[in-house]
């Protein structure tokens, strides 16, 4: 599915077909389907360049070029990509944006990245301000907002740029297949209640993620893709297999965790191993639902299309206030039964980690369950330092072992 | 070395009492002045707010107190503060966080938290948490800037906050109290435009940190007492026989939020340099120009904010103006040379600095860079960096 996007995306100059740089958190996939347009998504080419390798030098080029050591590596690692040429993950070039969509969603970096590309493109750059859930709710007034907006501004924006008539149909069909697929997604990411659990819900989770928070949402393939994933995980609970890992399937699930925070993904599986190789599954993450709440029971509601993307975009993880996303994650801990909560705080990312200090010590009063914290960053090498990770892990896990000796 | 001779002039007299009562403000963490206000009447309630802006014409218009909580500054030790942050997130939250669990934001009725940044939003949910008793409020301020959409929707945020003010003070805020509030908040902005004027055309009757601390006093003061000081500070001034130096004239940029030590300020005058313009305490004068008086108050307040604020790095550039208005703004103040300083972990006064430096390069107007944080205590690097970049200028016109 994915090397097939990034092949339309090499040919899209040649196929005349026009291309959308856009970003994860209340991303509008099914509207840019609607007009036939190829998104690019900047974090997911980050976080890929990272899994490969390539993104210590990018971002070494962006602070040459004068970027700050400070801000998130996500952008660094996008400019520095850029300045190497725009190299994708498969290796074929990226297309140039013909439109740059600020879906604004949970994240103020995001404004400044488009600002950012803004002076190495000559495209335009539409706004889609996603009002913040500050007191806990989606107002009348802001649901109004940002629908306002996908009519007014995007959708116009979106005929002008693709030439073509904005399918109101076809858009309530689209969503009728993202609803489906994300039923599906929903049951495998609660299959992690079995015991044992028959995933592994952060870094197996990103896996299962990937279709439904990136490009395909919508797609009869994303429908496909998760019917059968879900019959392979139902296949699993019935063996009472434990979660597929690199080295293997995971046999003795010794810690169920609740993890919040992003993974390190420029040694994703070194991270992993970290976890596996003490027996530790991760049943339920916070990171698996920065491109929706699905299992909280939001569905794109193809009745009412535009609302529905509106409600979406106000509804990802990083759009939640502090108090919720407490609330949510203390959940995680009694629903899925874990024997502790973790916290992977990333230096780039002031929207996750301002405030997670607070996060662990109430979910700690509040669970009585065992809390961690550990720091590295997403894809800045530098500040992954394995040996001291792994202590603390390794700390952690026999502090999980000391409570359940006293329980 | 710097060329520059030291450029203060010790005020004495009434120029001197009005500093001293500036300086005292600065310094009253425990907001000892806003406790004096509201000791008059039972029903006086003060709304505490974060950097970098807010409509406090709507919050005066309620009959509150609208109060800058600005961090701790250079006072204030961290005790607790950094139990709350890791250390790759900037130092106003934990100073802020501190001066709330040491009890000294005791004074404030409730909070607003405008949304600048993921840091301060972060924060308003702590503040949630840790003070459930409290009003706090994240105010989104739009980034949409069409009347019916963003206009609208801040229109509704705003009138949520005149709510919940007038809730608490008993005073319920009408359009014809709002509009009143305006032309009050009006004449503030006209008492800083004059301050910021002066500045420009004699920049050595204005010293950066006489400037900033007579502004500053506009966070704690009821607006009309602060329009008054403003006003008598320039009369006083002008008055002074107060001499040029051969310092060069440059703007700051950058320190919108997070605000650098006064020691810094002096150390960058010490080191040749008249602050000409500059984005310190920017929330006061971000709206620059007097709000419409007439029609619907709260339209002129979104209009305002929407079409004639001035750029700052959180709100979206939606005309891709900021290169520009930088430039207009350095020529129009004759500045030599701007200084580039942002708070440490800052994302958004970081992230717009490559385009800020893209603009004065293409423009040939010279900058330098660096950072600082709230409690910065060593200013050697900076006094030979801005000493050196002044010198620079002085001798060769750029650096
Ligand atoms: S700050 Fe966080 S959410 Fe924002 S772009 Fe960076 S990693 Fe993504
Ligand atoms: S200093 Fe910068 S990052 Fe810190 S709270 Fe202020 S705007 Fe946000």
């Amino acid at each position: 599915m994915i090397a097939d996007h990034f092949s339309k995306l090499s040919r899209a100059k040649e196929d005349g077909r026009k291309v959308v740089y856009t970003f994860v958190p209340g991303n509008l996939t099914e509207l840019l389907a609607n007009f036939d347009l190829l998104p690019v998504l900047p974090e997911i080419n980050a976080l890929q360049s990272g899994m490969r390798g390539k993104t210590g030098d990018y971002i070494h080029l962006a602070e040459k070029a004068g970027h700050s050591e400070d801000v998130c590596t996500y952008v660094k690692a996008d400019i520095g990509m850029l300045k190497s040429g725009n190299i994708g993950p498969t290796g074929e070039t990226l297309p140039p944006p013909d439109l740059l969509l600020l879906s604004y969603t949970g994240c103020f970096t995001f404004l400044k990245w488009f600002e950012l590309l803004r002076e190495e493109y000559d495209c335009p750059v539409v706004m889609l301000h996603t009002p913040y859930q500050g007191d806990g709710t989606v107002t009348e007034e802001m649901r109004q907002y940002v629908a306002g907006q996908i009519r007014e501004v995007l959708i116009p924006e979106l005929e002008k740029l693709s030439g073509r008539k904005f399918d109101e149909d076809r858009l309530r069909e689209d969503l009728k297949r993202s609803a489906k697929a994300e039923d599906d997604l929903v049951w495998v990411l609660e299959s992690a209640k079995h015991k044992p659990s028959p995933i592994d819900a952060y870094f197996g989770g990103v896996y299962y993620i990937g279709p439904m928070f990136t490009s395909f949402r919508g797609s009869q393939d994303a429908v496909e893709y998760y019917q059968l994933l879900r019959g392979e995980i139902e296949e699993r609970i019935k063996l009472g297999l434990g979660p597929v890992t690199p080295d293997g399937v995971l046999n003795e699930e010794k810690y169920r965790i609740v993890v919040e925070g992003p993974p390190n993904w420029t040694s994703f599986r070194e991270f992993w191993k970290m976890f596996y190789g003490e027996g530790a599954v991760v049943v339920a993450s916070s990171y698996t639902k920065v491109g929706g709440l699905y299992d909280r029971g939001f569905r794109h509601n193809p009745d009412q299309p535009i609302e529905t993307l509106a409600d979406y975009c106000m509804g990802c993880y990083t759009n939640l206030n502090l108090p919720d996303r407490i609330k949510l994650l203390e959940n995680y801990v009694n629903d899925y039964q874990a024997d502790g909560f973790m916290i992977n705080s990333v230096k780039s990312c002031n929207s996750f980690s301002a405030g997670q200090l607070l996060i662990l010590r109430e979910i700690e009063k509040r669970t009585g369950r065992a809390g961690g914290f550990i720091e590295s960053d997403l894809v800045d090498p530098r500040y992954f330092s394995a040996a001291n990770i792994k202590n603390r892990l390794e700390s952690y896990f026999q502090m999980i072992e000391a409570k359940r000796g006293k329980a | 070395m710097s060329i520059a001779a030291p450029t203060e002039t010790a005020a004495t007299g009434r120029l001197g009492e009005l500093l001293a009562r500036a300086e005292q403000l600065y310094e009253d963490l425990d907001f000892k002045a806003v406790l004096d206000w509201k000791s008059k009447d039972k029903t006086r309630r003060a709304i505490g707010f974060l950097p970098v802006y807010v409509p406090r014409e709507v919050i005066h218009a309620a009959g509150g107190l609208p109060v800058g909580i600005m961090g701790g500054g250079d006072q204030t030790e961290i005790v607790r503060g950094d139990s709350y942050f890791q250390s790759y997130i900037c130092h106003l939250p934990r100073s802020v966080i501190e001066l709330l669990v040491n009890g000294r934001l005791d004074a404030m009725d409730g909070f607003l938290f405008p949304s600048i940044c993921d840091v301060i939003r972060n924060l308003s949910g702590m503040f949630k948490l840790l003070k459930p008793e409290k009003y706090v409020h994240y105010l989104d301020l739009p980034q949409n800037f069409q009347r019916g959409l963003g206009g609208r929707f801040y229109g509704h945020e705003m009138r949520s906050v005149a709510d919940a003010v007038g809730r608490m003070t008993g005073v319920a805020p009408t359009d014809e109290s709002l509009r009143n509030s305006i032309k009050v908040y009006n004449a503030n902005r006209r008492a800083i435009n004059e301050l910021l004027k002066l500045r420009v055309d004699k920049p050595w009757l204005v010293p950066a940190t006489e400037y900033y601390l007579v502004l500053r006093a506009g966070y704690l003061l009821p607006v009309e007492e602060h329009t008054a000081m403003l006003g008598e500070y320039v009369k006083l001034v002008q008055a002074s026989d107060r001499r040029p130096m051969d310092n060069i004239r440059v703007m700051v940029r950058g320190a919108f939020c997070e605000q650098p030590p006064l020691a810094l300020l002096r150390t960058l005058e010490r080191a040749g340099c008249y602050l000409v313009d500059d984005d310190l305490a920017v929330g006061l004068r971000l709206v620059p120009d007097p709000v419409s008086e007439e029609g619907d108050p709260w339209e002129a307040l979104a209009e305002a904010f929407m079409h004639h604020s001035l750029p700052t790095a959180s709100v979206y550039d939606e005309q891709n103006q900021k290169g520009r208005l930088l430039i207009d703004k350095a020529r129009e103040v004759r500045a030599d040379g701007v200084l580039l300083m942002a708070p440490s972990f800052c994302d958004p006064a970081l992230l717009d600095q490559p385009m800020l430096q893209t603009a004065l390069e293409k423009a040939g107007i010279p900058f330098t860079s660096f950072k600082y944080s709230e409690d910065t205590g060593q200013f050697q690097v900076i006094r030979e960096q801005a000493g050196t970049f002044a010198d620079a200028i002085k001798l060769w016109g750029t650096v």
